[in-house]
């Protein structure tokens, strides 16, 4: 990625030489913008996706079998105070310099988010309509599926749109890992290179943006996946 | 594997790694200060202003959409675009962007802190005659300290943990271990990066465990249950 970018060999110190918002850098650059953003996508899509398919069994385990529910808490709790760059540098020996290790880092993160999204909403459910559940004959399975997950959506999606959203910030820490930061590869790329103002504040606004179009796609889908609280809001 | 194992306990057994200028030891007490400075800024900042919401009940709008915020805004990219602003190089730029990220848990639970003293608490308060300052100070602050402290402890450790990336833009603390190691190449380095990897760790665990020890002490006994509520509601916090 780095051959992409082209530092500026005017003299930056020069405020007018060196401004922070360039359109003209958003021009030039944009198949490396372009490129990170794919990046920045893949990594965030990747890793998202797997700890929602890891985050809601482990939410729904935490929730059935109760003293299950303290350790899992407890682990990624454990997780979520280790800083970001801490767990790529004790992974990255290990696991190599690889878009892998990075997914690894950002779904471990993610995960508690999620688990406790999830066993909040499960939670929340209650008593008197799972009794009545149980009463019309629903069993275990049936009453997870098809009245527990349903009630608890609001707040499973929550915690995705949480997640995501930390994500598409971390992913930019990424960088250390050789090249797999998304925009971040550009904010880093830009300090190094004569703290070149325009490509970390394009790059940094990309990444907010990025931030907040997951977070309307996630609440739109939201919004779609349970219609009934929509019409007892209306 | 093994050898990236051995040359991390080889690196950390060396004691001029521990006793250089720029060792573990004045790496710590960097990474400490500059995390202390932030939240006391953070602290300066989130506290009066959340406090004055809460106490006339609003905020809650405020709250949420600086949280939502500062979520989608990388700590890579306040780190590297302060130092390059009037504050200049050094470790000022690092204390002033990582108290950006110390101030929503703090704003967050001074808000929920003084929202959730019990309202007949507050009226029985004024019926007493006391005036709006007093019931602040001799009411509702007591009693949104467990929220304060939790709201704290949040703040502290992510910043503790946030403050590790200052080093990817040539700042202070701890992360200048990985950084470097990461310089050197996983094949020279990663016993570096994974003793700095494993440095750091253990700091923010020992960090985290102080505050919940201190978090503890200073909530008075019948309101432990609420605290744990109360940090609930204000985690999950920040991407670092």
């Amino acid at each position: 990625m780095s051959s992409l970018q082209q530092a500026p060999l005017a003299a930056v110190t020069d405020a007018a030489g060196n401004p922070w918002f360039s359109w003209d850098y958003v021009q030039s650059n944009a198949s490396a913008l372009l490129s990170a953003l794919i990046q920045h996508v893949e990594l965030t899509a990747a890793s998202v996706l797997i700890a929602a398919v890891l985050a809601i069994p482990l939410g729904i385990l935490a929730y059935r079998v109760s003293w299950l529910t303290g350790p899992i808490l407890a682990l990624s709790s454990v997780l979520y105070t280790i800083p970001s760059l801490g767990l790529f540098a004790v992974l990255a020996p290990f696991l190599g310099l690889y878009a892998s290790t990075v997914v690894i880092g950002l779904v471990l993160y993610a995960l508690l988010v999620i688990v406790r999204n999830t066993l909040t909403g499960l939670n929340q459910v209650p008593v008197e309509i799972r009794d009545a559940a149980r009463g019309m004959g629903y069993g275990r399975l049936g009453l997870l599926t098809r009245i527990e997950l349903p009630l608890s959506l609001p707040s499973i999606m929550t915690g995705l749109r949480i997640a995501t959203v930390s994500t598409v910030a971390m992913v930019t820490v990424g960088s250390v890992v050789g090249g797999y930061g998304g925009f971040g590869e550009l904010i880093l790329e830009g300090f190094r290179n004569n703290f070149y103002k325009a490509q970390i504040m394009t790059a940094t606004i990309a990444t907010v943006l990025l931030a907040l179009v997951f977070d309307l796609v996630l609440a739109l889908l939201g919004r779609l996946a349970t219609p009934w609280s929509r019409r007892r809001s209306a | 594997m093994s050898s990236i194992v051995s040359q991390a306990w080889v690196w950390l057994n060396d004691p001029l790694n521990w006793t250089n200028s720029d060792g573990i030891l004045a790496l710590t007490w960097q990474h400490l200060w500059i995390s202390a400075a932030s939240v006391a800024i953070g602290c300066a900042i989130a506290w009066p202003i959340g406090i004055w919401l809460g106490h006339h009940g609003r905020g809650g709008g405020l709250v949420v959409g600086v949280s939502n915020l500062t979520r989608a805004i990388p700590t890579l990219a306040l780190l590297s675009i302060f130092p390059l602003t009037i504050l200049g190089f050094g470790a000022w730029s690092a204390v002033a962007a990582l108290a950006v990220f110390a101030i929503p848990p703090l704003l967050a639970n001074a808000v929920l802190g003084l929202r959730e003293v019990d309202p007949s608490a507050r009226d029985a308060a004024y019926g007493m005659g006391l005036s709006g300052w007093q019931v602040l100070f001799r009411v509702e602050l007591p009693l949104s300290v467990p929220y304060l402290a939790s709201g704290f402890r949040t703040a502290a450790v992510q910043v503790v943990a946030t403050a590790t990336l200052a080093a990817l833009v040539g700042g202070p603390g701890l992360g200048k271990i990985i950084n470097e190691g990461f310089g050197l190449g996983i094949a020279s380095g990663g016993g570096q990066v994974l003793a700095g990897g494993l440095l750091v760790v253990v700091l923010c665990l020992l960090v985290e465990g102080v505050l919940v020890l201190v978090e503890r002490a200073v909530t008075p006994r019948p309101l432990r249950h609420t605290r744990r509520r109360g940090r609930r509601a204000s985690k999950p916090a920040l991407a670092r």
